[in-house]
């Protein structure tokens, strides 16, 4: 097997004293769709902005491409994340630039191509979530679903090869949700991109989900680790299948399939 | 047919969209296709190409081929044209005359609202008053706390200087006719009737006034207003009334507390010019009396006034973005400001008129 794009070796997280996960340990193929579950509040997005190494684990170590990013140099740190591509929960687009202009702004940083060719990159990205049209408005002119949208424009910007979202589909219609989950396995399929996703949508984590892991609030720890069809079957603990069974029922799987006997 | 060959991707230098049009024009073809020749890579800088392309070819029923391109190219231009373009998007750009409209409407509806705003918080007060109001008791001790206690240290500093200065200005005027003894009565006499509350009333307005426009502006953008105005609340008992009761108890304070650390400025400057203690205390006692105590006293009432209704109004008005959040604090500011120095100079005529 090729070396992990990921790496997190026993990881532990904190905000001062208070942990919030211990132990942590798992890692993410490169090319892989992999999920982040867990009930709300458990420290999905702790986990992520420990990854994208905004904070720094209490223990552990955290690498990507094999680089430990809490002793990556600053070069090392900016090469990597000129091919990463993040949204935030709470969208995190800046609200004084149009949405063409939220997206140009990692191809400005980071190319050498022109005004033009910048402008039709964003007109293409936006396209792509559905938000054709809308360049000249202003985030706060959109839509919450919208916003969140304009958001993962941003992140895809530079076709970056591993990307980071949290709850991307939360918010958006049925539809849009669909089409957001065939957008992220496209751009996985077509550039290879790894995707680390944080997400609530049994649906989606059924359809694009190569790999997971589930954290759980009340041991503080991870329960399980592995491909999310096979942790509904047969996952050790009884609460990751219980997780993961309403997704499979309301994906339309037989009954019999259910861990439980009813 | 288009054959595409080499580097679609990165930086590279491509054809533009209407080069690629003309070509397939010129061939006069009923289909356009596309096929992957040698060596071909493409990113998303082939599809910027590809989608106009596509958009065009739906307009005018081509039918575009693009089997022979690698399949994520064909699904990829699907998802970007599974919506169409927003018909109606048109952006809401403003041309100068509306701007000037705008000017001149804003300014006589930004008057407008300045007075109701006044006027509903007092309304609001009114109610506070007859124990009907949504305020609670423990916001104005922590804005007590925020602009009190907290501010102290900032208006100890200025007032020791601003009655240093004082005392330097007048004794290079008194000096020359012997005179450094009242040296004390000007002193008084300035930070008692003017500078201790308007030097408070400036410290506060870029401290407090400021403060204030910057948590309702965030509050506005992060929707918490909606939130308090939904649940039956209003945002003026709520959030305006404690605020401006806060600033209207703790400014007399300061007045009071800017005054005798002024006096004591002045005491240390005077002692150079050998008037000692004992004098200074004596001639800045006879210099003043309890109505200028009291017209001091009233115009740092007023100023309270002044500086939280600006603040708070500017923090409501705020717009929902981070770039607006820092105006509505500029605009807090400024509007303070001015306003302090125009009732100020209103306060004056009026104690001239009234002899007081
Ligand atoms: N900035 C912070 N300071 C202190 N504690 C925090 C902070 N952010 C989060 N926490 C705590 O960490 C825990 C995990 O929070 P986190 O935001 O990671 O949850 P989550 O799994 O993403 O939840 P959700 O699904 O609701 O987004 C929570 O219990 C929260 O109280
Ligand atoms: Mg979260």
């Amino acid at each position: 097997m090729a070396a992990p794009h990921i790496e997190v070796r026993g990881v532990t997280m904190a905000y001062g004293r208070n942990v919030v996960q211990r132990d942590l340990g798992f890692t993410v193929g490169r090319g892989d769709i992999f999920v982040i579950m867990g009930g709300s509040g458990c420290g999905k997005s702790t986990l992520l902005k420990h990854m994208i190494g905004l904070n720094r684990p209490a223990a552990g170590h955290i690498l990507i491409d094999g680089i430990d990013l809490h002793s990556a140099t600053p070069q090392e740190l900016l090469t990597l994340q000129r091919s990463w591509g993040i949204t935030y929960q709470r969208g995190g687009l800046f609200s004084d630039l149009t949405l063409a202009e939220n997206v140009a702004v990692p191809l400005e940083q980071y190319t050498d191509l022109d005004d033009a060719e910048i402008r039709d990159i964003a007109a293409y990205k936006l396209a792509l979530v559905g938000l054709a049209g809308f360049e000249a408005y202003y985030p706060s002119n959109i839509s919450g679903g919208m916003q969140k949208r304009a958001a993962l424009a941003r992140a895809i910007a530079l076709d970056p090869t591993l990307l980071f979202f949290d709850e991307p589909s939360a918010g958006l219609d049925p539809l849009s949700s669909l089409r957001l989950d065939q957008l992220i396995r496209e751009i996985s399929e077509s550039l290879g991109a790894t995707v680390v996703i944080v997400t609530h949508e049994l649906a989606s984590i059924f359809s694009i989900a190569t790999n997971s892991v589930f954290l759980d609030a009340a041991t503080k720890t991870q329960l399980d680790v592995g491909p999310p069809r096979q942790l509904a079957r047969s996952s050790r603990h009884a609460v990751v299948r219980e997780f993961l069974a309403r997704g499979e029922l309301s994906a339309g799987a037989p009954v019999s399939e259910r861990s439980h006997p009813s | 047919m288009t054959l595409l060959t080499g580097c679609w991707r990165g930086e590279a230098t491509l054809p533009s969209v209407t080069e690629l049009r003309t070509q397939f024009e010129a061939a006069r073809s009923e289909q356009w296709r596309f096929s992957a020749g040698d060596s071909f890579e493409w990113d998303s800088r082939l599809l910027t190409r590809l989608l106009p392309i596509a958009r065009y070819c739906e307009t005018e029923q081509i039918e575009l081929d693009l089997s022979a391109l690698p399949p994520a190219v064909a699904r990829l231009l699907g998802l970007a044209l599974a919506v169409a373009p927003a018909a109606s998007a048109a952006p809401p750009r403003r041309t100068l005359v509306d701007r000037y409209r705008a000017f001149w409407r804003n300014l006589f509806s930004g008057t407008h609202a300045s007075v109701a705003f006044v006027g509903e918080c007092t309304l609001a007060f009114g109610r506070f008053l007859r124990g009907g109001a949504n305020t609670r008791g423990i916001d104005i001790l922590w804005f007590i706390q925020q602009c009190g206690p907290q501010a102290l240290p900032i208006v100890a500093l200025i007032s020791v200087l601003v009655g240093m200065i004082l005392a330097y200005l007048g004794s290079v005027q008194l000096r020359q006719f012997g005179a450094e003894v009242y040296v004390a009565d000007l002193v008084t006499i300035g930070m008692v009737r003017e500078m201790a509350a308007l030097m408070t009333a400036v410290i506060m307005a870029g401290r407090t006034g400021a403060a204030y426009a910057a948590q309702l502006g965030a509050m506005q953008a992060n929707e918490e207003i909606d939130a308090i105005t939904t649940l039956g609340i209003s945002p003026i008992e709520y959030l305006v009334l404690p605020r401006m009761l806060a600033l209207i108890l703790v400014m007399p304070l300061l007045y009071l507390f800017s005054v005798a650390l002024g006096l004591g400025g002045g005491a240390l400057v005077a002692a150079g010019l050998d008037v000692n203690l004992l004098q200074f205390i004596n001639s800045a006692r006879e210099a003043v009396d309890l109505t200028d105590i009291g017209t001091g006293l009233f115009k740092s009432l007023a100023f309270a006034v002044v500086i939280a209704a600006a603040g708070c109004h500017a923090g409501l008005l705020s717009g929902r973005s981070s770039s607006a959040v820092g105006q509505a604090t500029t605009r807090a500011v400024v509007h303070a400001i001015v306003y302090l120095v125009v009732v100020d100079a209103g306060l004056n005529i009026l104690y001239n008129e009234l002899g007081i």
